[in-house]
């Protein structure tokens, strides 16, 4: 019987400090076994749980897209016990990731269709490798308009910033980048936040877009009403929850919502589906 | 399948036959109450108690339990990598469980055995166990089976079904296993016995007064049911304790920690309860169930509700009154299910169709 509690062994490849509090940094991590990283196949919208050894697991979304080959990253927010010692490991640290788990952002529903994506702080992750994804060439004929509104309290706080601006230069993808407030002279783009940004830039919501958001509590309560009067109907909102866990896989019982459990049924939903639900996360 | 029977002097040498085939867990008494314990030869159950104290959830879902080991001393190779611990099961038998305790085995093998994951910790010691029921003539006035989707005289999980018939045990084998077991303990065909464990089952059941209602409670419609303005009051006197999750045989909520020694290591888990605030809690400090009404009423929606939408079975309960009996604050899992299954009928009593 395969043990679904044991984590394949990784090395730390590379981690990267991405913003200017130094609170997250990107792992970029390498399989030991060469085989488990053709186990670990998985789809932009799902996590992991980082394990490291002697402090135990965090479920983190994975910020490699599919198409990228040879790795998986996570970028972590250092907050509690597992997290801050992880921040502590150097490149060359052995420790372990257990997955792919969850569902993924309906890929084949969304196939042919023009996609909004709305992130905001340090949820951007599984939208990076959503992003990476959708624009591989491979990939890219399979959507629509691309729109990316993304915003951070400041310039100095949004994650992949090299990457960012790259897309920027690109014409197949439609940058929103914006900031709550700075004071930087050179900065050339968005200024205000998420939900007036969303008003000003996302396209109509017709029946052939589709918004997939992340971000805090806060934003997603002023972002849904400017979705729902641009015109996107319920099931064409996508969202990602989170909530503490510790299995990932259904059966340790703390993470659910309703009859769903965060971690198999989801973290991905529709607006739909969690307005059946009780709001408990 | 069959009727055998053993005569209650023979019932000490048949134990000590099985102890060479089993390992075997039985009921003990031990400080005024009993409970399951690992028997050692010589060591006999003893079958002469209402209910034990804890349910048998632990024999296959133990309170602590391994699941990996590690060294963190980078000399030694695989140092940092989970290696997994030989957690095979000796065949073992348990004698002397009720049919509440046993269905309720098979009400959490839903949890543990998904079509996406096997949990081998459980599978593994729940496939290694023979379950050796203790029909129950004398119910408890908590007791409220019957109408939770199991019975005293209840089959189901259960390998085969013992029987106090006064100077004897008839014992029903159920299935093969249970079967072994009768033959391997010397019990006797008894052809003649199936009208008695009929009127025997009938007695048993017509002594469980107490009932649920549960067959309005998949119709509710969960988020109605989650803002019913009852929940208050459900959880005002609760304290939080989680013995009810304790004691509970369907709870099976769990934590996982790593616990080092020097270096080297254990990742473990441990039963955990959704009674406690740090269930839920995020590491932003938020928690979506941070007030205790949210947690009581988490316990309930999960057991009666939420089980019940998931499977589209019966709800996660088997009536075995161990929660009611021991809630420091008589908090009563049989009067919430009222409230919850009678929810809005009087307005729908009113609702034009």
């Amino acid at each position: 019987m395969l043990n679904p509690y044991l984590p394949y062994p990784v090395r730390i490849d590379e981690i990267t400090t991405e913003t200017e509090d130094k609170n997250l940094k990107t792992f970029k991590f390498v399989f030991l076994n060469k085989e488990d990283e053709e186990k670990f196949a998985y789809k932009a919208g799902q996590f992991a749980e980082l394990s490291v050894t002697g402090k135990g697991e965090i479920p983190i979304g994975i910020a490699s897209s599919p198409t990228e080959k040879g790795f998986v990253k996570f970028t972590v927010n250092k907050v509690g016990l597992v997290s801050s010692y992880l921040h502590t490991m150097k490149v060359g640290d052995i420790m372990g990731i257990r997955g792919p788990l969850g569902n993924w952002y309906p890929w084949d529903t969304l196939k042919g269709k023009n996609i909004v994506i709305i992130g905001g702080g340090f949820a951007f992750t599984t939208l990076r490798s959503s992003i990476i994804y959708m624009l591989d060439p491979a990939n890219r004929p399979n959507f629509g308009d691309i729109h990316v509104i993304y915003g951070a309290r400041s310039p100095g706080m949004l994650l992949y910033r090299d990457e960012l601006a790259a897309w920027e230069a690109r014409d197949d993808i439609h940058m929103h980048i914006t900031v709550d407030a700075t004071d930087d002279p050179d900065w050339k783009y968005n200024v205000g936040f998420v939900p007036t940004v969303t008003d000003q830039k996302a396209p109509p919501g017709d029946t052939d877009t589709y918004a997939i958001i992340c971000g805090p509590p806060i934003m997603i309560k002023f972002t849904q009403p400017v979705l729902d009067q641009r015109g996107y109907g319920h099931d064409r909102i996508i969202m990602s929850l989170e909530n503490r866990m510790k299995c990932g896989i259904g059966m340790c019982g703390r993470c659910n919502v309703g009859k769903e459990f965060v971690c198999k049924d989801g973290p991905v939903f529709t607006l739909a589906q969690l307005n059946t639900m009780p709001k408990e996360y | 399948m069959k009727i055998y029977r053993i005569e209650k002097e023979n019932w000490a040498s048949a134990v000590q036959s099985l102890h060479a085939a089993y390992q075997l867990f039985g009921p003990v008494e031990d400080g005024g109450f009993h409970n399951f314990k690992n028997l050692e030869a010589g060591d006999v159950p003893d079958l002469n108690f209402g209910n034990t104290r804890l349910s048998a959830k632990a024999l296959v879902h133990p309170q602590s339990q391994l699941m990996f080991e590690y060294s963190l001393d980078e000399n030694e190779k695989d140092h940092h990598v989970l290696k997994e611990i030989d957690g095979s099961n000796a065949k073992r038998a348990v004698v002397g469980i009720r049919p509440c305790d046993a269905d309720a085995f098979l009400l959490v093998k839903r949890n543990f055995d998904s079509p996406e994951y096997k949990d081998p910790f459980w599978l593994n010691a729940y496939e290694a166990t023979t379950f050796i029921g203790l029909a129950c003539d004398a119910p408890c006035p908590t007791c409220f089976c019957t109408t939770a989707g199991s019975g005293p005289f209840s089959e189901t999980g259960l390998d085969a079904l013992l029987m106090d018939a006064g100077d004897h045990y008839l014992a029903k084998s159920i299935t093969e296993k249970g079967e072994a077991f009768l033959t391997a303990g010397g019990f006797t065909p008894d052809t003649d016995a199936d009208e008695t464990v009929d009127g025997m089952r009938t007695a048993a059941e017509e002594k469980i007064a107490s009932k649920v209602s549960t067959d309005q409670l998949a119709n509710k419609v969960t988020t109605e049911l989650y803002d019913a303005p009852f929940w208050e009051d459900v959880a005002f006197s609760c304290i939080n304790c989680g013995t009810c999750t304790y004691l509970c045989p369907t709870c099976w909520c769990f934590d996982i920690q790593d616990e080092n020694f020097g270096k080297s290591g254990v990742r473990m888990r441990n039963w955990d309860s959704c009674m406690f605030p740090l269930f839920s809690l995020h590491g932003s400090g938020h928690n979506p169930r941070g007030q205790k009404v949210q947690r009581v009423r988490q316990r309930f929606m999960h057991k009666l509700k939420y089980y019940v939408d998931k499977y589209n079975s019966g709800i996660q309960c088997v009536g075995c009154g161990r929660c009611i009996r021991h809630c420091p604050v008589n908090i009563d899992i049989r009067n919430v299910c009222g409230l919850m299954n009678s929810f809005g009928e009087a307005a729908a009593a009113c609702e034009v169709k």
